[in-house]
Parts: C-alpha cells; sequence; structure tokens
C-alpha cells in the first residue's frame, strides 16, 4: 500500500544524512541537536493551537461538571456539587434517550452508508468515459456546507416549493402534500437521513476508492486464472485487502454520526417534541440556550469519552507506525 | 461487472469488434445507467434549487406544479437582485470569506512547519505527537463550545467573527499537518543535504529548498483548510448573535424568513452564492482533494 512505498523513499532519507559534511555546518550529533531544537520550535505553534481548542475545554468541562455553574442564575456562587449535574443529565435532562437516538441514527446511517459507499467507489475505480463527471458529481455534495445539504433537502421536503411531495404526488395520489419535517417523527428522521447520507456516501466512496485503487492488479489476475468469478474475487480479494479503507471509512463516519448537529438543527430542532433531539443537540441546547454549563459539561465529558472510545479503537487498529 | 479488471488492463475494443456479447451489452447498459442515476441524484437537488431562486415571489407562494413545475415556464431575478441589492447576505458572504482565508493562511503556516519538522528533524515523540493531532481532530465540537463560550464571554469576544480563525484550526490543523508531513517524507532529502553540506542552516533550507518543492502538498492542504473552514456551522451558531456578524452558513439559515412567509426564492439564491465557491474549487481541484482526503485519513 501507499504507507509502504513512502517507507522505502524515507528511510534512505534519514539514513544517508549525517555522514558526510564539511565547512561551517554542525556535525553529526551537533547537527541533529541543533535539528532537534528547531523541531520543537516548529511544532510548538500546531501543539498550542490545538491544546487550547481541546484540552482547555476538556479540563475546563471536567472542573464546571462538578460545579454550579449556570448563568440564568450569574448570581448563585459556583459550588461543588459532586455528582450531582451527572444525575441531571441521566435523569431529567434525557440524555439517555438522546443516546438510544444517536446510537440507532449512528448504526443505520454507517451501514447504508458504507454499502453504497462501496458500491459507489467501485463504479469510480472503473475506467469509462465520464469518470471524470461522476467524481465532481459526487463531491459536490461532499464539500458544500453540512448547512447547504440541510437546507436544501429541507427545501425539497417542503410540500410547497419541493420535489419530493411533488414526485411522489405524481406516482400516487394520496402521497401528496405531506408535511416531512416536524410533523410526523418517522418522516422527521427520514429527511434528515436523506439529508445526511447525501452528503456523506461521497465522504466514504473516496476513502473506498483511495483502498481500491492499492489493490494490486495481479491479484485479481491471479484470481482470474484460477477461474474465480467476479462475486468471488470481490469476496476473497477485494473486501480483505479494503479492510484498512473500510475501517478509516467507518471510523470517521461513525465519530461524524455520533457527533452529528447541524443537520438536526437546520431541518427539525430537535422536533417533533424532542424526537430527534440527538446528543450533539441537547449538549448545544444546555449550554446556549438554558447556558448551563454544569450540566452541560457533564453532557459534554460522557461525549468526550464516547468519542475517546471509537478513536482508541481507530488509533489501536491504526497505529501510526512510520517513524518513532 | 465481471469484466471490470479484464477491460480495465486489456485491450476491449478488439474484443467487442470481433462478437456480439448479450451479457456484455447489458451489463454496460446497466453500468451506465446506474452513472446516471448517481449523477442525477447528486446534481438534480442543485438544478432545483437553481430554479427555485429563479421564481418570483408570486411564483413561490404559488406551489410546485402547473406552470412552476419541474421546468418553469417563467423566470425571475428578482430574488438575485434582492441578495445583492440588500444587505442581509452580503456582509455574512463577506465575513465568511474573512474567517476562511484567514484561518487557511494560518493552517498553512502552521501545518508547514509542523508537518516538516514531524518529518525531518527527528525530534522525540513524533508518534506521541501524531496521535495527539489526529485525536483533536475527532474531539467532538460540541464539547468545546461551552468552555469557549464561557471563555469568549469573558474576553468580551462572543459575537465577533475574529476568534473563529482560531477556533476553526481544530477543523483545518489536524488533516493538513499529517497531509504535509506525509507529503514532506516523500520529497527526496538529497536536495536538503546537499544545501546543508553546502552550509545553509535548516531555515535557510527550508526557505530556498523545500517550499518550492512542496508547492502543491501545501496548495493540497490549503484547499481543504477552505472548504473546512467555509462550512462551519455549529461554532458560528453558538458564539454569533446578530445579523451583520453572522459568517454565510449561518445566514442562509435564518435568510428570506419574513414574519408572513417564508421566501424559499431568497433562500435558495443564497444557498447557490454560498456552493458556488466550493463547487468552482471542486471542479478545478478535484484531484488534489481526493489525493489529500486520503493522503490526511490513510496511516
Amino acid at each position: 500500500m501507499a504507507a509502504e512505498a513512502k517507507e522505502v523513499t524515507g528511510r534512505p532519507a534519514s539514513a544517508g544524512r549525517p555522514v558526510r559534511r564539511r565547512g561551517p555546518a554542525p556535525v553529526g550529533h551537533a547537527r541533529e541537536r541543533t535539528d532537534r531544537r528547531l523541531g520543537y520550535l516548529l511544532v510548538a505553534p500546531v501543539l498550542v493551537l490545538l491544546l487550547a481548542v481541546t484540552a482547555y475545554p476538556l479540563v475546563f468541562n471536567l472542573w464546571n461538571s462538578f460545579h454550579n455553574d449556570n448563568l440564568t442564575f450569574a448570581n448563585a456562587p459556583h459550588n461543588f456539587v459532586g455528582l450531582q449535574n451527572y444525575r441531571t443529565a441521566l435523569t431529567t435532562a434525557g440524555w439517555v434517550a438522546s443516546l438510544e437516538r444517536t446510537l440507532i441514527f449512528t448504526a443505520v446511517t454507517i451501514v447504508f452508508d458504507v454499502v453504497v459507499g462501496l458500491a459507489l467507489a467501485l463504479m469510480l475505480h472503473r475506467n469509462f468515459r465520464g469518470r471524470g463527471l461522476l467524481r465532481a458529481a459526487v463531491l459536490i455534495p461532499w464539500a458544500v456546507p453540512t448547512v447547504v445539504s440541510a437546507m436544501l433537502w429541507k427545501t425539497m421536503f417542503d410540500p410547497r416549493t419541493g420535489f419530493v411531495d411533488y414526485f411522489l404526488g405524481a406516482f400516487h395520489p394520496a402521497w401528496s402534500s405531506l408535511t416531512w419535517l416536524n410533523a410526523s417523527v418517522a418522516r422527521s428522521w427520514v429527511a434528515i437521513f436523506v439529508a445526511d447520507s447525501w452528503k456523506n456516501i461521497p465522504f466514504v466512496a473516496i476513502i473506498l476508492l483511495a483502498g481500491l485503487q492499492v489493490i494490486p492488479k495481479d491479484v485479481y489476475e491471479a484470481a482470474k486464472i484460477d477461474g474465480a468469478s467476479w462475486w468471488q474475487s470481490f469476496r476473497r480479494v477485494t473486501l480483505p485487502m479494503l479492510r484498512p479503507a473500510l475501517s478509516v471509512a467507518l471510523i470517521f463516519r461513525t465519530l461524524q454520526a455520533l457527533l452529528v448537529f447541524d443537520v438536526v438543527y437546520v431541518m427539525t430542532g430537535g422536533g417533533p417534541g424532542t424526537s430527534t433531539q440527538v446528543l450533539a443537540y441537547l449538549n448545544f441546547k444546555y449550554f446556549i440556550i438554558n447556558t448551563d454549563f454544569g450540566v452541560g459539561g457533564a453532557m459534554s465529558i460522557m461525549l468526550i469519552v464516547l468519542a475517546l472510545i471509537v478513536s482508541a479503537i481507530y488509533v489501536r487498529t491504526f497505529r501510526p507506525q512510520a517513524s518513532g | 461487472m465481471s469484466s471490470v479488471t479484464a477491460t480495465a488492463t486489456s485491450v476491449p475494443r478488439t474484443v467487442s469488434r470481433r462478437r456480439w456479447d448479450t451479457g456484455k451489452v447489458i451489463r454496460e447498459t446497466l453500468f451506465y445507467l446506474a452513472v446516471v442515476v448517481v449523477v442525477l441524484v447528486a446534481l438534480f437537488p442543485f438544478y432545483w434549487i437553481l430554479r427555485t431562486s429563479l421564481l418570483s415571489n408570486y411564483q413561490v407562494s404559488q406551489g410546485v406544479g402547473g406552470a412552476n413545475g419541474v421546468i418553469p415556464s417563467h423566470l425571475s431575478f428578482s430574488a438575485w437582485e434582492n441578495v445583492f441589492t440588500q444587505d442581509g447576505f452580503l456582509t455574512p458572504l463577506r465575513n465568511s470569506l474573512i474567517v476562511a482565508l484567514a484561518c487557511t493562511a494560518v493552517t498553512v503556516v502552521v501545518a508547514s512547519i509542523a508537518g516538516y519538522a514531524l518529518a525531518r528533524l527527528k525530534i522525540r515523540g513524533v508518534a506521541a505527537i501524531l496521535g495527539f493531532i489526529l485525536l483533536a481532530g475527532f474531539f467532538p465540537v460540541l464539547a468545546m463550545i461551552g468552555p469557549l463560550f464561557l471563555l469568549m464571554r469573558h474576553l468580551d469576544l462572543l459575537d465577533n467573527i475574529y476568534p473563529l480563525i482560531i477556533i476553526y484550526t481544530v477543523y483545518t490543523l489536524p488533516i493538513s499537518t499529517w497531509l504535509l508531513k506525509n507529503f514532506f517524507e516523500q520529497i527526496p532529502a538529497e536536495l536538503e543535504d546537499a544545501a546543508l553540506t553546502d552550509g545553509a542552516t535548516r531555515l535557510q533550507v527550508l526557505r530556498k529548498v523545500v517550499i518550492p518543492v512542496a508547492v502543491p502538498g501545501v496548495f493540497t492542504a490549503a484547499i481543504l483548510s477552505f472548504i473546512l473552514a467555509w462550512n462551519d456551522f455549529t461554532f458560528a451558531v453558538s458564539f454569533l448573535t446578530s445579523l451583520n456578524k453572522f459568517t454565510a452558513p449561518l445566514a442562509i439559515t435564518t435568510y428570506g424568513e419574513s414574519q408572513f412567509q417564508v421566501f424559499y426564492n431568497l433562500i435558495d439564491a443564497a444557498v447557490v452564492i454560498i456552493s458556488i465557491p466550493i463547487a468552482l474549487i471542486v471542479l478545478f481541484a478535484q484531484r488534489r482533494i481526493v489525493s489529500g482526503l486520503t493522503a490526511g485519513s490513510f496511516r
């Protein structure tokens, strides 16, 4: 795979460096030491920036989750409240119900996205006239803002301006003039699901396409000589060799789906009632609308733990093993 | 589809000239049908918003159907005129451009030097640093909202677009740093070694030798960063409150809604405008985007 090719070009680079060197430039260990010092200096900005936007919120959330901090009662003291915020989050705030919704949404979405994404990747992998057009057509939905895909599908599902109702009505008059968003729970989810998948399947397809492209051709030739059918070589060659790419796509999509927010905010605002209130939306509501940073902080910590568990699986499967 | 690999490697034309293979014709037809379906599903919604944006207010209020079907009988540019003459969308558009471009600039500089150091300078703990950068990219955005809100409130920076430039680096830096680190690793080190042997310092080497060679990689990182920064909604909706401070994605969610009617033609004109820069980038740089996405996510 591509990683191996890089390894090969990367190794002689580092191996052949510190040998012959004359003149004013520092030699051997001295050079390495100055290099290293400069290296830390060059890496510092990225670390400072990323720590500021991740470690700081993490610590602050952790602190807040054990304290009382609500701007609505700004004068109340920021007392230590123990696990009270977590208890509130898990009981009255409806975090568990949101977790269930989010997990079901995630499971359905990633299975669907990966299956359709794989089919798309196989299409894109083929050499044919109009491949560029197909690739551009697939990339554009991925590249536009999530809000655009959400607004766009919100418009499409609106019986007064969209085409969904118009076409469904042509097939089956009884289906026409259906209100999709915020009228029925199931239809709201369908609309969210369509908007989300329409935007994200292309990403899965691109990742899987890259995976397909690094499978050597002679493996297929060998399978063909052995008399394997298309399905057999797909099952025995493509799928196993696609495993790394599949895992990357799965893990990215899993995390994105667990944290889905924009689409829900724009399309339903969590409604009807609270039936599409996913984890991220509930957290947003506690932070920005209720300005309750204690309970919100507790929710964030639980969200981070959830994301960490998933990422840990990823890092474990794909530990960067290049330089060390 | 069984001939996928065969047509890719052998010469298909001579085969098809020799005999008429019905199965193959059916497979080919089905394949192109599938391509057409995919292109339609991907692009038809865009046609539809373009269509709606070209309707008059009266046509929009009439609903879909009749003279306002898939191809409307009349077109009107009133919505587009409104978008470009009123201030409701132009200011957010400018805000978005400022933030996305500035964030891209910061990202490119910071990720390039870090990527170079990680690829070449033999610092200790490279694996740990890369692991942290990767994890930061997976950090739940919603979990940052609360603490950053309080911090910015304390510093009186709420409802201000400039802090977003720094905050958006959480989207752009992880993928850009990884991508550029991989890119620098692929550049043969002989060039640098020659310059170093001639007595150049590392920084001179970086500026005069490495950066010029690295332009394609930097460009890819810049394109991805711009798209990611342009697309944010979560931070904008949490921190911005006044209309003239909105970014474009935030603005379209409230745009075109009056007390009495939702002006879908206005909304859709705005949606078209906000998608145009992205669509252009995709059309001109699709290969780069694809290679960047995969280089940043593999390994």
